[in-house]
This record gives C-alpha cells, structure tokens and sequence, in this order.
C-alpha cells in the first residue's frame, strides 16, 4: 500500500478568488485548446453596481442626480422586480465578490472582468448592466432617460475606452422615442459600442410609429438592436406564481415572444431588411414555439399581416439568438432540431450570462455531439465576429498557450 | 490502491470538508454525524467545484392532511452539497443529485486508522 502526500485545503479558509472558483472552466478550456480560436461572450454582465457613485456624478440633472445618491440607487426601482437570484447563500460568488481582490488599474471592473474571461478561455465579452434590465419599468421617464445617459457615459469612457475586450450594445430609453434616438447619434461610433439594446420588460409596443427613426437610423449606421429578455413579478401574469424559477423560466421567454411577435407580425423586418436583431436571454427552446405558432396561424390569416412576404419563421430564421441559458436537460434530439430550426450554424451567438447564476460556460456548446469543430467555432466566436464587425482578437493568457503548444511540439 | 492522507481523525467537525488534491484530481472529504463521506469535486452539469459550494440541510414542505401547505423547512440529517455555479445539489449521503439520482457525484471511500483520516484511490 502506498501512501502519498497530498495538497489538502479548507475551502472555507480560503478568499473568495473568481480564478479558484472556476479553476475547472479553466481546465476545461486547456484541454478543449481554445487557444485555437477566438471566443466571443455576447451577454455577460460586469459589475457596475460596484461603480455606483462614479456612474451617478455622470447624470446631468443635479436634482436626479442627488435622488440616486441618496438612495443608493433605488431610484432605479421604485418598485422591486426581480428575485433571488444567488439562492439564499448557494451560488456562492454573489456574496463574496465584493471582497474579491482585483486590479483596479486601469478600472476595477475590468479587473473582475478580465479573472472570468481569463477562466473562461473568452477573448471578447459583450457586457450588460444587471439593475437596468428593469428600468423600462420605471414610471418616471425622465429617470430612465438621465440613468441611461449617464450609463451610457461611463461605460463608454471609464470601461470599454480602456479595455478592447470588453464591448457593449448600449442601453435605449425607449419609453422617449426622442431620447433613444438622440443616444444612438451621440454614441455609435464610439469604441467598443457594437449594437444597441432594448430591454424587453418594458409595455410600450415597439411597432408604434414613434420609433421608426430610430430603426432607420440603427440600420443606416449598420448597428444591430438586441433584445435583452427580463422578468417582471409584478407583471399580472407573472404576479401569479409564488416561486422565482415560475417567474424567471416564464418571464425571461415571455417577454422576448411578445416582443418578437410584435416585431414579425407588424413587418419590421420588411420595412428595415438591413437591420440585423439579435434575441438574447431566453435560452432556445421558445423559437421553435413560435415559430411554428405564427406559421401555423399565418397560413390562415395572412390577410391580417399583409405586410409580411413570407413565412413568419423564414423572417425568424435570419434573425440572431444568444445562447444563454440553454436547455441542457435530458432531450438532445430536441436541442438538435432546435439548431436546425433556427440556423445555429450562422444565427446562434455563445453567451455566458455570466456571473448570473444560471451561467453556460463555452463547453455547453463545444460538448455539443451533433456539431462539427466548424459549427462549434462559428457559435463560439465566428458569427458574432462577423455581425458585429470585430477584429480577430485572442487574449494573452491564450497565446502564450498557443505558444507554449508549438514550443513543446518542435 | 492508494491512500491519501486527508487530516488527522480529530480534526474535522460535524460539516467540515476537505478539498484533497492529487494532480487533476480533487476529492472532497465531509464529516457529517461522525461519519465520512468523500465525493469527486466535479459536478455532473457543467464541471463546477461541487465539494467548494456550501452544505445546506433538504428543503421539504409541510402538508397539513386535507394537502393544504402548511409551511417548508429543513431536514438538517439529509444535507445537500450545493455546486456553487449553478446550485445542483447533492446528497451528501449517498452523492446523488437530489432532483435526478440516476446521476450522482463519483464517490471514494474514506478510512480511518492510525489516528488519520485517509481517502482511498
């Protein structure tokens, strides 16, 4: 019998570090050789609650301003919508990253940022902010309006100027049409701004006539719009369940199927065929939903939608998803019809939400059986490069791995 | 076979765990109502660091007889291991996933002698 030393360690007596948390995505990642191709996260989320007071000495108005001080930025949410994300203690980093040690040279949130990535084997993340998936609800728009401006500001000044990994689709107030398209003309163009982004918890229709400036605007300048799906427990559907996966695994479809229909039914994507869109947060498995309801419902009434030349799923089809978060559980055969029904190999974009707690790691789809290394890299990396116009871009940590690869194989 | 030594018999308390790591291999060591219990820290989901996640006792609901709901509360002597990624939980007794227990933790057994706790490979 042989007995060996081995390292033993107390988990509990070690400090919350992202790297040591996903220490096993970064294993992963070695031994996929991720080096091999560029990854792109096009939903992830920073931490700009962490950058509060910074982001509210950006706001314009000083009286709103002072309210968002004082209140610690509930003045975002009069009224709470969201849930118990972190699951009373079990996902473990929503407690601890605040003490997390990070560089905060040249900014603090990229330094977090960058531990994830880093892990994670991904070289470009497009980033959210969390607390504004909500703010389409606000009542008051003029808060909606000097929050996202002053989001928007120091996003684009503080982060995304000094960090090239890190890119965003930027928040629209869309409850001011005006406001929404003022922010497209002051900001594309603006390193790292890739696209801009319509929260889809919000009850203004987006087929009203008021904002077909700023699609024709957003396709002139070749951006996409993205959807970023939500949920709202005091919606009068959602206000019904009394659990927050019901509210979450409903709301987060249902409020991009809204939308989504809308969006088909009224012709947009007729009146502005350049305009590229892109669904995210709603897993998968509600596009097949909805696209064989419209198609079914459309052979019948297609005189109520004269707008439309096809098929509500052929105008689906050529439409962007995200990935996140994806239905993993127990039926590949479904899962593989869904990437056939939507195209995955061009349409899906990789996304890993995180650091929520329902994250996807790239291996959820480099694991994926039916896929080939090519389709597994365009979902990866490739298709999102290609929509948003991005600069091959392969991070450090992954070169001198490359590097290191080809040192040892001579 | 191998044994790897873990800590000495005395030391883990009642939901203390040890992270012991062989190259790429990490095992978990719990000690729950004197017993021990040692699992691969690696969820079956994504590959998370299960045995890092915290321990937190079943959540069951209370029916009254008539199946109206009274209340939930813990069973502290079915206690989960929790992933911290994504929140899949375990049965620290047995290691299988509380909601599918066709799949479960790899487990490995522990021993105790000389005064040591050890994991045996």
């Amino acid at each position: 019998m042989n007995v060996v030393p081995p390292v033993v360690r107390d988990p509990a007596k070690q400090k919350f570090d992202t790297r040591r948390l996903l220490a096993n995505a970064e294993q992963q990642s070695i031994d996929r050789r991720y080096e091999d191709f560029m990854i792109v996260d096009v939903d992830a989320h920073h931490y700009e609650t962490g950058s509060y007071s910074e982001i509210f000495d950006y706001i314009d108005d000083p009286v709103m301003r002072d309210q968002f001080k004082f209140s610690k930025g509930q003045t975002l949410h009069p009224r709470s919508t969201g849930g118990y994300q972190e699951m009373a203690g079990r996902i473990t980093r929503y407690a601890h990253r605040a003490t997390e040690q990070a560089a905060d040279a040249p900014h603090r949130d990229i330094g977090l940022t960058r531990k994830w990535m880093d892990a994670m084997g991904i070289d470009v993340a497009c980033v959210f902010p969390t607390p504004m998936l909500g703010l389409g609800l606000n009542p008051i728009v003029e808060v909606e309006v000097q929050y996202a401006r002053a989001y928007n500001r120091w996003l684009t000044e503080k982060i995304l100027a000094q960090e090239p990994r890190m890119v965003s689709m930027l928040y629209l107030p869309m409850n001011d049409p005006v406001a929404a398209l003022k922010m497209v003309e002051e900001f594309s163009g603006r390193k790292g701004v890739i696209g801009f982004l319509v929260t889809t918890v919000r009850y203004k229709p987006l087929y009203d006539n008021v904002y077909m400036k700023l699609y024709a605007a957003l396709e002139e300048r070749g951006l996409p719009i993205a959807f970023h799906a939500a949920t709202n427990w005091s919606d009068q559907s959602m206000n019904i369940t009394n659990k927050f996966i019901a509210t979450h695994a409903l709301g987060f479809t249902w409020f991009n199927i809204v939308h989504m229909t809308n969006w088909v039914v009224n012709g947009i994507p007729e009146r502005f065929p350049g305009l590229k869109t892109v669904w995210i947060e709603s897993g998968l498995a509600w596009i097949p939903f909805v696209m064989q309801r419209l198609d079914n419902e459309y052979m019948m009434r297609s005189s109520e939608v004269p707008a439309l030349k096809r098929k509500p799923s052929d105008y689906m089809r050529e439409m962007f998803y995200t990935s996140q978060p994806m239905e993993l559980v127990n039926n590949s055969t479904m899962l593989e019809e869904t990437f056939k029904m939507i195209a995955a190999e061009t349409q899906l974009l990789y996304s890993s939400d995180y650091p929520h707690w329902d994250m996807d790691l790239p291996s959820t789809i480099y694991d994926l059986n039916f896929l080939n290394e090519q389709s597994k890299r365009n979902i990866l990396g490739e298709n999102a490069r290609k929509l948003f116009k991005l600069d091959h871009y392969i991070s450090n940590e992954k070169k001198a791995r490359l590097k290191a690869r080809n040192t040892s194989s001579l | 076979m191998n044994e790897l030594f873990v800590c000495p018999d005395t030391e883990l308390k009642d939901g203390d765990v040890r992270i012991v790591q062989q190259g790429r291999l990490e095992i978990g060591v719990y000690r729950h109502a004197g017993q021990y219990y040692a699992y691969r820290n690696h969820c079956v989901h994504q590959g998370g660091p299960a045995c890092e996640g915290i321990l937190r006792g079943r959540v069951v609901e209370l029916l009254a007889p008539d199946k109206t709901y009274i209340a939930q509360t813990y069973d502290n002597d079915d206690p989960h291991i929790v992933c911290p990624w994504h929140g899949w939980e375990y049965r620290l007794k047995t290691g299988e996933c509380a909601p599918d227990p066709s799949l479960r933790l790899k487990r490995y057994d522990v021993a105790v002698h000389d005064g040591g706790v050890y994991v045996r490979m």
